[in-house]
């Protein structure tokens, strides 16, 4: 039973991770980048969530604060995009590295300096509830999560196979010449992938927040975290993301259980490079290597 | 831009283009023999920290800048020199040696980590190494007869050749040390990258496939970029080791080797420059925003102090560098270099890039 509970709460803990990771991998297959600030975007996300919602702060129903959050997040990612970064298309992989992870010191400091550095919770009409299934008792926001996830990638899923803005999104990603030449209008559909994943960092910081608490400093390691999930499932896969995140979310627990504190923390990032070593690509690899 | 007229073979060859660009440098190593005498102890200790993260960013300069192998772990590096470093003196051995074995253990863990981790390439490389660099955090608590674990070690004085140098105790002296060490390892990596191993580096950076046809051996090639990149930036974590005169696992967080990735960054990739540039910034930009505060209050405004300000103006800074001056610091250099030099004939464009396009990932 207490394995049981474990793992329900290890799953849930994989949503989030996989969520970010599928921000991740929207934005590498849309721009062949790695968006190092999705951290502290979702950290912004939630503390957006966090003065909206709560009680002692603008106190708005918890789903409307929810909503203005993503769609702010989302408008941000989209500009963020087709104002700062496409400026630097063209350019080697590093220089986006750089100037995303430069963009999360960026964040950083401005909700540091905005909200302040101590850990905050979201007050969530499920907090504190359990639900009890005979002797499992799970808490609610856990079922929440795992239920948002769920829907959230059975959304996405039916987004990119029917309808046209989906498909528009695949073709650009698997080759944006052609997908030009196709009449598709490259620049806007990344940007709108930008604003996609801004939107999924700011529901799983919300989710996550409502777990928990969130504080500003959180977006680094959350973020190389969730990387690791990506990269575990492979950067080219959605499912591999969410596979990658769930993953490190259930084996989190139980490694924090039977192995020494300090093995289970560096865990995560042993198995990554364990998967770099062993299958670069990932686990569930789409691209293959290309030959010259 | 004088046409410069090559008589013989050395003078092509020579680091040096002609007596005026030789002259430059020995003014400004006279400068930095003079600058104790002419800025108080304070300063003098800010110099040599610029010194050492110079020292680190040339370790890093060599893997990024010059080979094209991107690290976000280096702090990974630094720790093991510091640690080995003061391990053995704290052992009884005298300095230099213990130093020398720092430099190696460095460059030898370097090696051995190359062997898998160089398969990778491009945001991969970079992932791995700042999971490296992750783990190395945590092996610094847990190896802790070396390491002495959470609290760290302390570094002793240093006796050298009848003097004692300490850092606070004798902050002149230790500038020396520092400036030392400096300018031996620039000496010895502008030669290195005249020497065909350089050349080689450069190539790999350029082109595997065209480096390849030219019969360098790549893994080979990109190993022992890999061993002598640890083995300086391992030797400037030894010095940083004195500098800090105490170090524990939260001396090399991960965080510490992006900054150094920024550095570099800052301060122009593939240039010797560069690395020194970058450590004047990244050392000197939070006295400039103390100072800054300061001469703010003068007039009656008041700032706050923000925690992570300096940062985060270093993080903007990054930013308008990458998009208007990719090559940092030392391209912005380069450009007003060139302006002086052709004083009423530049023009606007002489340093326009060359259109690159992205080498893409996607299967064809």
């Amino acid at each position: 039973m207490d394995t049981l509970q474990l793992l329900i709460s290890g799953i849930a803990n994989g949503c989030i991770y996989g969520l970010i990771a599928l921000g991740f991998v929207l934005i590498y297959k849309a721009s062949e980048s790695v968006n190092f600030a999705q951290g502290d975007m979702m950290i912004l996300g939630a503390f957006l969530a966090i003065a909206l919602i709560n009680t002692n702060q603008a106190d708005l129903p918890f789903l409307l604060g929810l909503a203005i959050a993503g769609l702010s997040l989302g408008i941000f990612a989209y500009l963020l995009d087709s104002l700062l970064l496409r400026r630097v298309f063209g350019q080697p992989q590093l220089t986006m590295v750089i100037l995303t992870i430069a963009l999360g010191f960026v964040l950083r400091f401005v909700i540091g300096a905005i909200w302040g550095h101590d850990p905050v919770g979201l007050e969530s009409p499920v907090a504190g509830q359990r639900l009890s299934l005979g002797a499992l008792s799970v808490p609610v926001i856990d079922a929440v999560i795992i239920g948002t996830t769920v829907f959230l990638v059975a959304v996405l899923w039916l987004f990119f196979a029917r309808t046209r803005l989906g498909l528009a999104m695949q073709a650009s990603s698997q080759n944006q010449v052609a997908a030009y030449y196709m009449g598709i209008p490259v620049k806007r559909v990344v940007s709108l992938v930008w604003a996609m994943s801004g939107v999924m960092a700011a529901i799983a910081g919300v989710l996550f927040a409502a777990k928990g608490a969130v504080e500003p400093a959180a977006g680094l390691v959350f973020g190389i975290k969730a990387f690791a999930a990506a990269v575990i499932g492979g950067l080219g896969s959605l499912p591999g993301a969410l596979a990658g995140g769930l993953l490190i979310g259930i084996m989190e627990p139980f490694a924090g259980r039977h192995l020494p504190s300090h093995l289970a923390q560096v865990f995560p990032y042993a198995l990554m490079l364990l998967v770099l070593i062993i299958r670069p690509s990932g686990l569930f690899a789409q691209v293959r290597q290309k030959k010259v | 831009m004088k046409p410069r007229f090559r008589t013989s073979y050395d003078a092509d060859i020579d680091r040096f283009q002609g007596r005026w660009h030789r002259a430059q440098y020995l003014l400004l190593i006279a400068v930095a023999v003079a600058a104790p005498w002419m800025l108080g102890a304070y300063y003098v200790g800010e110099l040599s920290s610029v010194l050492v993260w110079s020292l680190a960013g040339l370790g890093l300069m060599l893997l990024v800048g010059h080979t094209g192998q991107v690290s976000l772990g280096h702090a990974a590096f630094m720790a093991i020199g510091a640690f080995t470093h003061l391990a053995l003196m704290l052992r009884g051995w005298p300095f230099l040696p213990a130093l020398i074995a720092a430099t190696l253990a460095s460059g030898i863990s370097g090696a051995l980590l190359a062997l898998p981790i160089l398969r990778l390439s491009g945001i991969y490389l970079a992932i791995a190494t700042l999971a490296l660099g992750i783990l190395v955090e945590d092996l610094a608590i847990i190896a802790e007869p070396i390491t002495g674990g959470v609290r760290g070690l302390v570094a002793p004085p240093i006796d050298m050749f009848g003097f004692t140098i300490d850092r606070y105790g004798t902050p002149i002296a230790f500038y020396y040390l520092c400036l030392s060490v400096v300018v031996l390892v620039t000496l010895a990596y502008a030669n290195l990258l005249r020497s065909p191993t350089g050349r080689a580096f450069m190539a790999v950076r350029d082109s595997e496939i065209s480096a390849r046809a030219l019969g360098v051996n790549i893994t080979r090639t990109k190993t022992l970029a890999f061993a002598l990149s640890c083995a300086i930036t391992g030797l400037a974590g030894a010095l940083y080791a004195h500098l800090a005169q105490a170090v524990n696992f939260e001396s090399f967080l991960v965080i510490i080797s992006i900054a150094l990735l920024l550095q570099v960054i800052v301060g122009g990739l593939g240039s010797i420059h560069g690395a020194f540039f970058g450590a004047v910034v990244i050392v000197l930009l939070p006295q400039g925003i103390a100072i800054g505060r300061d001469l703010l209050a003068d007039v009656g405004i008041r700032v706050a102090a923000y925690p992570g300000l300096d940062m985060a103006v270093f993080a903007v800074i990054i930013i308008v560098l990458m998009i208007l001056e990719p090559r940092g610091l030392y391209g912005v250099w380069i450009r007003v270099r060139t302006w002086l030099e052709l004083f009423p004939l530049y023009r606007k464009g002489m340093f326009k890039r060359a259109r690159s396009y992205l080498k893409t990932e996607r299967l064809k």
